[in-house]
């Protein structure tokens, strides 16, 4: 896959993300903003409010489109919450989903130093540069596609095993349920009456 | 049991147990066990009554057949007494049945191994085992059920009297930090809450005390049920007991508590006491957590994807969790997380297919020296190798760790998406300006990149001097990843990882220590102060920790002067190459 199939070498867009007052409650996004500007190969840098929310999407597309963007770099909050949202968005703008790279300036800036306005830009600034300098390095990527085995595995037959295995089971679905003991039931079959309802629990 | 392989494509390897009863033929006559001449105590009623070497669990049991446990067997080989076989009439004993390994290949693994009933021997002011008449929750279940040693006629061990004062202590195991349990078990208050009514319920004149913490009854009905319980008769009354005495006479007992309402030391005698116990994680998370691995909070139970967003996911790909063992729960919470859970497995059976992320290791055949050096360190036998052979990675096989990245010194590896090409300018970059304020950390992402955003999101306040790059696993840091960022002049840098034994990547970080030791040799031999690189293992779950270890990581920081950076900086620089030949002659050699 060509990761710059224009040929118009590395074009980087900076997407700076106020959270609300999350992340602009503390970090100077706009002074972040202004300094992704000056970063090398990066030809647009735009502040959102919310970026994840659907008209921050439809900004980034819109940039993509605008700016023949072929790396993106998202200064928000952490990849382990949005990193799958910001993939599918940029991939759905026509790039590659590994052309996307995450600054995480909530968890990491803002959350923990609300004190220290100063200190938290600084850091914010540097993540940027850093983000911007990983993704001017990115490389196009296509996921491995395997075949999924169409059996389920469910250990422990207690309540939460069993009526694991059977929902999969009247969904249509092969279970192999494996219990430890000589019979299923776990601590439930060992109860009397159970609350809230008072009745019995076999 | 064993289990290997990743999303879509396990294979598990499962241990079937010998039976030494055909659950098929078996009517359940029960025949055999009454010529048994064996007697052994009953862990279903939990010893409070007996069974024979061959039994049923319980009546209801699920196969509901007999079983014979070997361990308790006189013998059968030799056969030492045979009766049961003889009088068995659907001829379903077989003494030579042995336990099978079955294999099955599965797509998606839900785990419900549930967790274990706290045993109080360890209390011993409660003297769970020298007082009779002090009894755990659980063996009271047995004592009021019909089904039970008793028939449900309640009375208590030591004179088979039918205890008239019951006397109940709350929280035993839980919110305890003094015995490694500081969590809430969540099902004892409501539990204890139920016993009582059942017991106004048959025995109207009985008077129960409740001595508790905080009475937790907040789910759907559950306050209508507490309020029950005080219109029954029921006491509450807030405080631990410290202490039970027991009269040796009539084996009454009394409880030394703190009313913390009245803030008095109060005295009361009953003639039985239950232990309202909790639960604590089960004994086999450890090894499940092996074969999938999976990590664990800080109570000890497994640990989800995402406490709020992912509550029924593992870290790893494909697997689910349900029930207790993901945290103390109670049947109806249990059952939703299990529908939870099959919905999820579901959703990924029925997709057919599914995207594994292109994060996997790839060799470069030319630049492979054929050491080997990768496929020993690979965790998950990922590479294949043999002597004299370029290593391959078998691509669905491997996890991305980034330890054989990291472990390759010819730079025949390159890790997809985390190359070392991008490590080198993103560390460049971020200690571009003024590197002699910053800290330098690489988190790993499951754990130390995840107890960053804990104390994001719990919003714990740290130096901001700090700059993290997210690394898959503390293995994918190579030693020139350290070295570039002290040579661009970072005065400390930190490695940090999941803790040894949790690793993501099973056993990937204890290469991160091998690394990290040759390192600190490797600094020390140069002149530079080896204590600037700092390693720490620090779980998802320990937000309160990552910003402590930030706090301590600026305070060493303050110690690094410019002139130590300088000297750092000329001192690490990198030896002018030698040229290609010779260099692959010394591997040759080496
Ligand atoms: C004293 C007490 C009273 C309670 N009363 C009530 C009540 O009144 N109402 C209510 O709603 N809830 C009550 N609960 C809670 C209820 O018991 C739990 O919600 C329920 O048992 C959880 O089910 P589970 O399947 O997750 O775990 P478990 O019941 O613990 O079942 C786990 C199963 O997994 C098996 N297993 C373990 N390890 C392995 C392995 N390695 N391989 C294969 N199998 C394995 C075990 O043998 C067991 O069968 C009570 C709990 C206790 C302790
Ligand atoms: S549910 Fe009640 S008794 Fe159980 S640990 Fe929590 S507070 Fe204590
Ligand atoms: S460590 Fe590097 S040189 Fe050695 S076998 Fe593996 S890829 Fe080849
Ligand atoms: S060491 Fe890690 S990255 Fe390398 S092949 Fe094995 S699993 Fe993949």
């Amino acid at each position: 896959m060509d990761s710059d199939p224009k040929g118009d070498g590395l074009r980087v867009g900076v997407f700076v993300c106020d959270c609300g007052l999350n992340i602009a409650g503390t970090v100077d996004t706009q002074a972040v903003t202004d300094y992704a500007a000056t970063l090398p190969d990066v030809v647009c840098a735009i502040r959102n409010r919310y970026t994840c929310a659907d008209p921050g999407q439809n900004e980034i597309k819109k940039a993509i489109a605008e700016h023949r963007l072929n790396r993106v770099v998202i200064a928000s909050c952490t990849p382990l919450q949005h990193e799958p949202t910001f993939r599918t968005c940029v991939a759905e703008a026509g790039l590659n989903r590994y052309l996307m790279e995450m600054a995480n300036l909530r968890e990491q800036c803002s959350w923990v130093h609300p004190s220290d306005m100063e200190g938290a830009t600084r850091k914010a600034k540097d993540l940027v540069a850093g983000a911007v300098a990983r993704a001017r390095n990115l490389q196009p990527h296509d996921d491995l596609s395997v075949p999924v085995t169409k059996r389920a595995l469910v250990i422990g037959g207690g309540i939460a095993g069993m009526e694991a295995a059977l929902e999969l089971a009247d969904s249509g679905h092969q279970v192999v349920l494996v219990e430890k003991e000589a019979s299923i039931g776990g601590i439930m079959a060992q109860l009397d009456k159970t609350y809230p309802t008072m009745d019995c629990s076999i | 049991m064993n289990v290997s392989g990743y999303i879509g494509n396990f294979t598990a390897e499962i241990r079937r147990k010998a039976r030494y009863v055909d659950p098929e033929a078996c009517t359940a006559c029960a025949e055999c066990a009454q010529v048994c001449p064996v007697v052994k105590p009953d862990e279903y009623q939990m010893g409070l009554s007996s069974r024979k070497a061959i039994y049923i669990p319980y009546p209801q049991a699920v196969p509901s057949s007999y079983i014979l446990n070997m361990e308790d067997c006189l013998g059968t080989n030799p056969i030492a007494c045979g009766k049961c076989a003889e009088v068995c009439e659907p001829d379903c004993i077989n003494y030579d049945d042995r336990d099978i390994i079955v294999k099955r290949d599965v797509g998606a693994v839900i785990v419900a191994i549930g967790a274990d009933v706290y045993d109080p021997t360890e209390m011993d002011e409660y003297g769970y085992t020298r007082f009779d008449n002090v009894i755990t929750s659980m063996e009271f279940e047995r004592l009021i059920c019909a089904g039970g040693p008793t028939l449900g006629h309640f009375v208590r061990p030591s004179d088979h009297e039918r205890p008239k004062r019951i006397g109940f202590i709350q929280c035993v195991g839980s919110r305890n930090p003094s015995i490694g349990r500081p969590y809430c078990s969540n099902i004892c208050c409501m539990n204890t809450i139920k016993d009582t009514l059942l017991l106004a319920d048959h025995y109207p004149d009985v008077e129960c005390t409740v001595f508790y913490q905080d009475i937790r009854a907040f789910g759907k009905s559950f306050e209508d049920m507490f309020q029950r319980s005080k219109e029954a008769g029921t006491r509450y009354i807030r405080g631990i007991p410290g202490d039970i005495e027991e009269d040796t006479e009539t084996g009454n007992l009394t409880l030394i508590a703190e009313n913390t309402t009245s803030g008095k030391i109060e005295r009361h005698e009953f003639d039985m006491v239950i232990l309202s116990v909790g639960v604590g994680p089960p004994k086999d998370l450890a090894k499940i957590s092996s074969l999938l691995t999976l990590s664990k909070t800080s109570d000890g139970f497994f640990m989800e994807s995402h406490p709020k967003l992912k509550p029924v996911d593992a870290p790893t790909r494909g697997v689910f969790f349900s029930g207790f063992c993901e945290s103390p729960k109670d049947i109806k919470d249990s059952v939703c997380q299990a529908g939870a859970a099959a919905s999820r497995a579901g959703a990924l059976l029925n997709a057919g297919q599914v995207h594994i992320e292109a994060i996997t290791s790839v060799i470069d055949a030319d630049a492979c020296k054929k050491c080997g050096v990768c496929a020993s360190v690979c965790p998950y036998g990922a590479i294949t190798w043999k002597k004299g052979e370029v290593a391959v990675v078998i691509d669905a096989a491997c996890a991305g760790c980034g330890n054989c990245g990291a472990a390759c010194k010819f730079d025949a590896i390159t890790m997809r998406h985390f190359t070392d090409a991008q490590y080198m300018a993103q560390i460049r970059a971020i200690l571009a300006e003024d590197p002699q304020d910053k800290v330098f950390v690489f988190a790993c992402n499951w754990c130390s990149y995840s107890g960053a955003d804990m104390a994001g999101i719990s919003r714990m306040q740290y130096p901001a001097s700090n700059r993290i790059v997210r690394t898959m696993c503390s293995a994918r840091v190579s030693e020139d990843m350290v070295l570039e960022a002290f040579r661009c002049g970072a005065p400390v840098v930190l490695v940090s990882g999941c803790h040894y034994a949790d690793c993501h990547y099973i056993t990937a970080n204890r290469q991160t220590v091998q690394r990290v030791q040759r390192l600190w040799n490797k600094l020390e031999k140069a002149g530079v102060r080896p204590e600037r690189l700092q390693l720490e293992w620090i779980s998802a779950a320990e937000g309160q920790k990552f910003a402590k270890v930030m706090a301590q990581m600026e305070e060493l920081r303050k110690t690094v002067t410019e002139e130590e950076i300088e000297y750092t900086i000329e001192a690490l620089k990198p030896k002018p190459r030698k040229p290609k030949k010779e260099k692959e002659a010394a591997a040759v050699a080496g």
